[in-house]
């Protein structure tokens, strides 16, 4: 593959979103400017001036006109994604970790950290079709978890919110009543702080990573643990494969290694693994410090990988990949 | 002579065909127009264009891009439609030239893990002792493959020969040899000169320690010294060993050279272990200096 790699980002990645028809990429960063590219040739389209703060994720409607961005500077902001005009800005006590549009647009749920006595949320906030009618309110406010709440998301059909976060434990809630409905079991689960989490296209599972060196797929409707992947590093972003029975995984550095890595040259990987198998199928290198974020199209031919060296590597596969036997 | 009238307008010599849309004030409307040779069969696109350079100079710019089909997709009107979207942002101003995307030089493999049925070749600390037959792999310099014959078994031997000889060399060794031996033993023969234990004179063979230098290439991070010399030792003496450590990260940098006393030594080992597994990797063990004749 010849990656192309994108330098737009000053400082390091943190997120990563293509929108459904896969032919924009989103990119988020702590430089305070998501930025959106082309994800066929990675020519850059447009940047989101307003944050001022690192931004930590983001989400875009289905229809690909509306951008939400989370960002530490205490607010959530609603773009319009062709112009780059900012439309809303809900604005909280404390940074916005997550972000999620829910199906239909129509309401997203926000995580704000723990900051100064407030505790971590789970927020929902209803999108008005016309931003002029957009208000603050939160539709439904979720207090519980101690620790910072690293990704909430919508389940299946609006019905519940998961959430995962820095005490290693990933709990449904009900999206109506902001009921805790299940917890994952400690002994099986995680054993550190959980950094991601990713949801497979029709929502039957997900895929959550790690400190503790692994990831984790499980059943959304029961919350089993269904597959564990081994890692050598923390890991700090996952992502599943749209098309094929791959999971990738991009990890980041013991803090021990810091000063012996040679960070030069290129060596930190995205690894896939085969998703019901559990081994590993290879690496991708070329990342000059740890993957933060990766993403796949949505057709399941390319994806692309943010790093902590500000770079965004978007991979179209060879015609091999599709034909890898284990 | 010519980049002086240039800077001259001449609106009488106009000509109409040469006429630029909006250029009022400068003179570009003097310069041949943009052309575009599109792309051909290799998709190689070639652009001319002419443009004043700050001493009022003429200048042709001749840019050429290489397009090339990525492969096929099946866009969505709407996708299409973004494709036309105006930038913005920190984007606006961003002319072709910017190297904010770059395609990557190296090409990247999805690599796969070692699967665990392939050679793992035993480790130096085990002891060489005599190689085993089974443990090394049989290099031809000459028709390059790893495969059932020594150099000098090469069925192709015509097509590329090194020039390994080593006619001079026992030639002024028996001369060295010849004359302290011939001075009789009530002489008094200074060491480098004695006959002895070492074939050759040792001024000789100071001298020819440089050119007896084995590069070694395809060293595991954590080879080192004695590693080599461990390794090496056994086709002979070696005087010297060096391994290229990263200061920084203190693993070794792939490579290292290895200097014999003598010289059929360090072709025996080049022979031997080029191709040789060691550590997981696959030496590679060739002269130090372009092949020395």
């Amino acid at each position: 593959m010849r990656p192309i790699l994108m330098k737009g980002h000053e400082r390091p990645l943190t997120f990563l979103k293509y929108n459904r028809e896969g032919d924009l990429l989103l990119s988020c960063a702590k430089d305070h400017t998501p930025t959106v590219w082309f994800a066929d040739d990675g020519q850059r389209l447009g940047t989101y001036r307003g944050h001022n703060g690192a931004v930590w994720c983001c989400d875009v409607s289905h229809d690909s006109t509306r951008l939400v961005t989370g960002s530490a500077d205490q607010s959530v902001k609603l773009w319009d994604v062709q112009t780059g005009t900012q439309l809303y800005s809900f604005n909280f006590n404390s940074p916005a970790r997550s972000v999620d549009f829910s199906v239909g647009d129509k309401l997203v749920v926000i995580t704000t950290d723990p900051f100064m006595g407030n505790p971590s949320t789970i927020q929902v906030k209803r999108i008005a079709e016309d931003p002029a009618d957009q208000t603050s309110d939160s539709v439904l406010t979720i207090k519980g978890p101690q620790g910072r709440i690293n990704r909430a998301v919508w389940g299946p059909l609006n019905k519940t919110i998961i959430s995962a976060g820095e005490d290693s434990i990933i709990r449904i809630w009900d999206s109506e009543t902001g009921q805790l409905l299940k917890e994952s079991d400690k002994e099986s689960g995680h054993q550190k702080t959980i950094s991601s989490l990713c949801m497979f296209t029709d929502k039957s599972h997900f895929l959550t990573g790690s400190a503790d060196k692994s990831a984790k797929l499980w059943d959304t409707r029961s919350l089993t643990l269904l597959k564990t992947y081994q890692m050598d590093r923390p890991v700090n972003a996952v992502a599943i494969s749209p098309l094929l029975d791959h999971v990738v995984i991009g990890g980041g550095q013991e803090a021990v290694n810091v000063t012996m890595t040679d960070r030069r040259a290129g060596k930190f990987e995205a690894k896939f693994y085969h998703k019901i198998l559990q081994d590993e199928i290879g690496g991708v290198k070329g990342h000059f410090g740890p993957i933060n974020a990766l993403a796949f199209n949505p057709d399941g031919r390319s994806f692309s990988s943010g790093g902590e060296d500000g770079y965004v590597r978007l991979h179209h596969f060879d015609p091999d990949y599709f034909s890898i036997r284990m | 002579m010519a980049a002086v009238e240039s800077a001259r307008p001449q609106a009488a010599k106009l000509r109409w065909g040469e006429l630029e849309e909006d250029d009022a004030g400068d003179l570009d409307f003097l310069l041949p127009p943009r052309v575009v040779e599109g792309p051909d069969e290799n998709g190689i696109k070639k652009t001319t264009e002419y443009r004043f350079d700050e001493d009022g100079n003429k200048v042709k710019v001749t840019t050429t891009t290489r397009v090339r089909k990525l492969g096929k997709a099946r866009v969505s009107k709407k996708a299409k439609e973004r494709r036309n979207w105006a930038k913005f942002g920190d984007a606006v101003h961003e002319d072709v030239g910017s190297r904010l995307t770059m395609v990557s030089t190296e090409e990247i493999l999805l690599e796969r893990p070692r699967a665990p049925g392939t050679k793992e070749e035993p480790s130096v600390s085990e002891g060489l002792g005599p190689i085993q037959p089974g443990a090394v792999l049989m290099v031809c310099r000459t028709c390059g493959k790893k495969g059932d014959h020594w150099t000098s078994k090469c069925p192709y031997k015509d097509l590329a020969q090194p020039p390994e000889t080593f006619v001079e060399r026992p030639s002024t060794a028996d001369a060295a040899s010849a004359a302290p031996g011939g001075a009789g033993r009530s002489a008094y023969v200074p060491p480098s000169m004695r006959g002895g234990g070492e074939r050759t004179g040792t001024e000789m063979s100071r001298r020819r320690n440089d050119e007896n230098s084995v590069r070694v290439t395809n060293l595991s991070e954590d080879t080192r010294e004695p590693d080599l010399l461990e390794l090496f030792r056994t086709f002979g003496p070696v005087s010297r060993v060096y391994v290229a450590i990263d200061q920084k990260t203190g693993m070794s940098r792939g490579f290292g050279f290895v200097n014999f006393v003598h010289r059929e030594d360090a072709e025996r080992a080049i022979n031997k272990l080029n191709g040789y597994g060691y550590d997981n990797l696959i030496l590679r063990v060739e002269w130090a200096t372009p092949r020395p004749n």
